[in-house]
């Protein structure tokens, strides 16, 4: 009945009427409306703050290495040699000196299951570490001294937990937190800058792992990426603009481009393997091949970069430089690539900071193998930062998560570095 | 010489090319004082000359190494006994990898050995001293070349020789030639993916590779193995792309398009300076930190709260590969969203403004149905970008083919399976790893098809304004 009597009313009113009665409801659709996209971008600006915090979360714990001083005794009779040359040549039983020493600053430790933990305390590096301390030192032969050397991942992430000393934690049993409340209340434990992150190459042990074999390969790389792919693509972004006739063949070629910027970057990793590797011979892993293939999959956008840059050239320097008398190639070499430099540049720098990021196709071509030495030269086994990260997010070791977030915010900050600089170039640019 | 050496040689030897160029053009105008009598510039003699000493031996340098390889191998093979040259393919293959790996240790002395061990030194014997051959006869050859053309060209320098015309049209030439690389770079890629898979369909039907609901790629080392039959039906590959695909769009697309809205027609223009950039980082960020992101983050964090509502849910879930693949587009979408929406023209929006329109009923009643094919355009790339993607799927899916729609289930995707076929060492010509070739020739045609479409899409609308 009541409705009823609502429609009746609602015929009677006036378009104006009704256009008042429904502002209420149009004006909150709008309020919605308005507050959606306010929810849509605060979610991408939500997005980039928890990634980043994240990350710089997990990091942080591989800044630092925690230390042990220990006591050492390099007694003639557990070393096996008492001269220092035999020192100097790299003779002399460092393990046994190492774990002896070690059972001599816990004596209560009697069982054998017990005195293995113990020597797990400290890393399996710490028997080079006394040993490179003696060669330095030939005068402690058969002397007892304090050496530092570094503690194991799990001891290390354990204490960087700040866990209330004496308590077991995640691979930490009874005992050797109590070994390590005692280390710590002698105070024996140093927490130091992590300055190794740099300087080493990649470890099966996280305490031992570093970035330099990745940085170098990434370098490497990425060298042969910038010389193969700046000129090439500058080269045919010139030809497309300033030589080409307009045919088929030219439009065959500028379909392709567009078309090979919008293929997946594994498919690159694909024509690497099969004709880079398997045709032409060259070698698995190195850095000349990953650079081929980075090449192909950034040409694209640098031609498309170059070509736009060489476009917005004004008509008019290209009609005064060829009216007084300079060719066509002059006038292109001479008068249009410099004028049309910074754009390029800019253009150039993202193709590169895309390629610096990129993995798949590196995967595909063999550079996922676990390489210690840092690569010398660009036919050598290499990694890169992108798959080192990918490789060590793969490890179950604890410690290996800091040091991939550790890597990631390496590799982000030149990511944020050349785009920085890409950003600044485009600025200078479009002020002229 | 090896070829990195030879490269240096031959850029020097162009260098001084150049130079020698120089001084032969201002002889032949007769003093430095007459250069002006030449009809190119002495600096543009000399560049020709470079040119003419580089591009030659470059050449046959490259056509050198491209087929030096199989030469010598072929050679090898006719030299052995009849017998080892009609072993089968693949055995073949083995000796004479054999034969290589031992000539790495250097010649072998003959003294002593028995019958079938002599034949295998004498073929290591030869193999290192054809190697060498023909190490020394490229060297020659390349210096050879390079000298004879330098010669060539010096010998017809003259008073009117047009060196500067010469010289264009090489440069022309090599530009060309540089702009045709993409075209091969698409031919090497069709190709090389093709052939594969031509052979991986001889053994493999395309039916049961199409159609099959089966995915184990283990071939069995023995005959007898139990779990080694091998299985090649990709439809739990597509069918698990499919899914990761339509949790990214359901994430990126609403996301994209509404950031895209605001930022074009209500933010100030403080906001949208601010605004941009921060999106740009979403995009800038390289796709393995993604996956660890996923991986280590978004994956614990999905399961977690799975949990706590009383969800099983796998520890791989295509939810958090997809969520996160979608965060990594929503940059993309919008920005190619906000192309459109600007593309429309000026006088629609303000039309509908004047009308009485809200800015909200403007937007969905007239921007949108006007960009609809842009964005249509923009979400069809953004699939494609999605098919395509590897390290998030690789990182934080699974491996294991399952055919389920679930999203809390662990699914694997195309990608993750070609990465997994080809990644390690292993024998190039198994079906394995033929297979990987295959996916990756389904995922070259569908991420193509998709940019075909979407270019079109986008074609034809810009056709309606202009």
């Amino acid at each position: 009945m009541t409705s009823s009597n609502n429609t009746a009313q609602s015929v009677e009113l006036t378009t104006t009427e009704k256009v008042a009665f429904s502002l209420k409801k149009r004006h909150r659709k709008e309020r919605n409306f308005r507050w959606a996209g306010k929810l849509a971008v605060s979610f991408g600006f939500l997005l980039v703050v928890i990634l980043l915090t994240d990350i710089f979360l997990k990091a942080r714990p591989a800044f630092h290495q925690n230390w042990v001083t220990i006591e050492i005794d390099y007694r003639a009779e557990w070393l096996g040699v008492d001269s220092a040359e035999a020192v100097a040549q790299g003779e002399g039983n460092y393990r046994s000196v190492l774990r002896k020493s070690l059972y001599q600053m816990f004596p209560e430790v009697k069982n054998r299951r017990a005195k293995r933990e113990l020597a797990k305390i400290v890393s399996t590096n710490a028997e080079f570490a006394i040993q490179d301390f003696l060669k330095e030192n030939p005068e402690n032969i058969g002397k007892s001294t304090q050496v530092r050397v570094r503690l194991d991942d799990d001891i290390d992430s354990y204490l960087k937990d700040e866990p209330e000393l004496g308590s077991i934690g995640p691979r930490i049993n009874e005992r050797q937190a109590k070994w390590i409340q005692r280390l710590v209340e002698d105070g024996r434990v140093e927490k130091l800058w992590n300055t190794e992150f740099f300087s080493n190459g990649d470890s099966r042990d996280p305490e031992l792992a570093g970035v330099k074999g990745a940085l170098t390969g990434t370098l490497l790389t990425m060298l042969v990426t910038l010389i193969l792919s700046f000129p090439l693509g500058v080269a045919a972004a010139l030809y497309l603009e300033e030589f080409a006739p307009r045919n088929r063949w030219t439009d065959i070629i500028e379909v392709n481009i567009n078309n090979l910027a919008a293929v997946p970057s594994i498919i690159f990793g694909l024509l690497g393997l099969a004709v880079i590797i398997n045709m032409f011979g060259l070698p698995r892993s190195a850095p000349l091949v990953g650079g081929i293939v980075l090449t192909l999959m950034t040409l694209p956008t640098i031609i498309i970069a170059s070509r736009a840059s060489i476009k917005a050239v004004p008509p008019s320097i290209r009609e005064a430089a060829l009216g007084l008398g300079a060719s066509k190639m002059q006038t292109a070499f001479g008068h249009v690539l410099p004028m049309a430099m910074p754009g390029i540049l800019t253009g150039t720098i993202i193709g590169m900071a895309q390629a610096l990021g990129e993995t798949a196709p590196l995967l595909m071509i063999g550079m996922v193998a676990f390489i210690v030495d840092v690569p010398g030269g660009v036919t050598d086994a290499a990694t890169v930062l992108p798959v080192q990260i990918y490789l060590w997010a793969d490890s179950p070791e604890r410690a290996f998560l800091a040091k991939t977030s550790a890597a990631i915010l390496v590799l982000l900050s030149f990511l944020l570095v050349m785009n920085s600089c890409a950003a600044l170039l485009r600025k200078k640019f479009e002020k002229n | 010489m090896s070829s990195s050496t030879l490269i240096f040689a031959i850029l020097f030897l162009a260098l001084f090319s150049y130079w020698f160029g120089i001084q032969k053009a201002v002889k032949v105008a007769g003093g430095l004082g007459k250069v002006k009598h030449l009809a190119s510039l002495p600096r543009q003699f000399g560049m020709l000359t470079g040119f003419w000493c580089g591009i030659p031996a470059l050449l046959v340098l490259l056509i050198w190494s491209v087929f030096e390889a199989n030469v010598v191998e072929s050679l090898l093979i006719s030299t052995l006994p009849e017998q080892v040259q009609n072993l089968p393919g693949s055995e073949l293959g083995l000796y004479l990898n054999d034969i290589k790996v031992m000539a790495g240790s250097g010649i072998v002395s003959l003294d002593g050995l028995a019958d079938d061990k002599l034949v295998t030194a004498q073929a290591v014997n030869y193999y290192i001293q054809t190697n060498q051959n023909a190490s020394w006869l490229k060297t020659a050859l390349i210096i050879v070349i390079a000298l004879a053309s330098v010669a060539y060209v010096v010998s017809r320098f003259s008073l009117d020789f047009r060196a500067r015309n010469q010289l264009e049209s090489i440069i022309r030439w090599i530009l060309m030639a540089s702009s045709a690389i993409a075209v091969l770079t698409t031919l090497g890629i069709v190709l090389s993916v093709l052939f594969e898979s031509i052979q991986f369909f001889s053994s493999v039907p395309p039916w049961e590779f199409l159609f099959g609901t089966q995915w184990s790629p283990q071939i069995a080392m023995r005959s007898d193995q139990v779990a080694g039959s091998g299985a090649f039906g990709a439809v739990p590959l597509f069918a698990g792309t499919l899914l990761i695909t339509l949790i990214a769009m359901t994430i990126s697309v609403p996301v994209g398009l509404m950031t895209a809205i605001y930022l074009s027609q209500y933010a100030s223009a403080k906001m949208r300076s601010f605004a941009k950039p921060m999106l740009e980082i979403l995009a800038g960020v390289p796709t393995v930190v993604y996956g660890f992101f996923a991986a280590l983050t978004v994956a614990p964090f999905i399961r977690d709260a799975g949990e706590w509502m009383g969800l099983s849910v796998a520890s791989e879930s295509a939810l958090a590969a997809g969520i996160v693949m979608g965060v990594m587009i929503i940059p993309f979408v919008s920005s190619l969203s906000d192309d459109a929406i600007n593309a429309v023209p000026t006088p629609l929006k303000e039309g509908s403004l004047g009308m009485g329109a809200t800015p909200s009923e403007t937007i969905k009643l007239v921007l949108l149905p006007a960009a609809i094919p842009g964005i249509v355009g923009a979400i069809l790339l953004a699939v494609s970008r999605a098919i395509g993607e590897t390290m998030i799927v690789v990182m934080a899916a699974g491996m294991a083919a399952n055919l389920t729609a679930n999203p809390l289930e662990s699914v694997t995707t195309v990608t993750v399976q070609i990465v997994t076929l080809l990644t390690g060492d292993q024998e190039f010509d198994t079906p394995k790893t033929l297979a990987a070739f295959a996916l990756g020739l389904m995922l070259f045609i569908t991420t193509l098809a998709l940019n075909i479409i979407a270019l079109k899409v986008v074609r034809k609308y810009r056709e309606q304004y202009d």
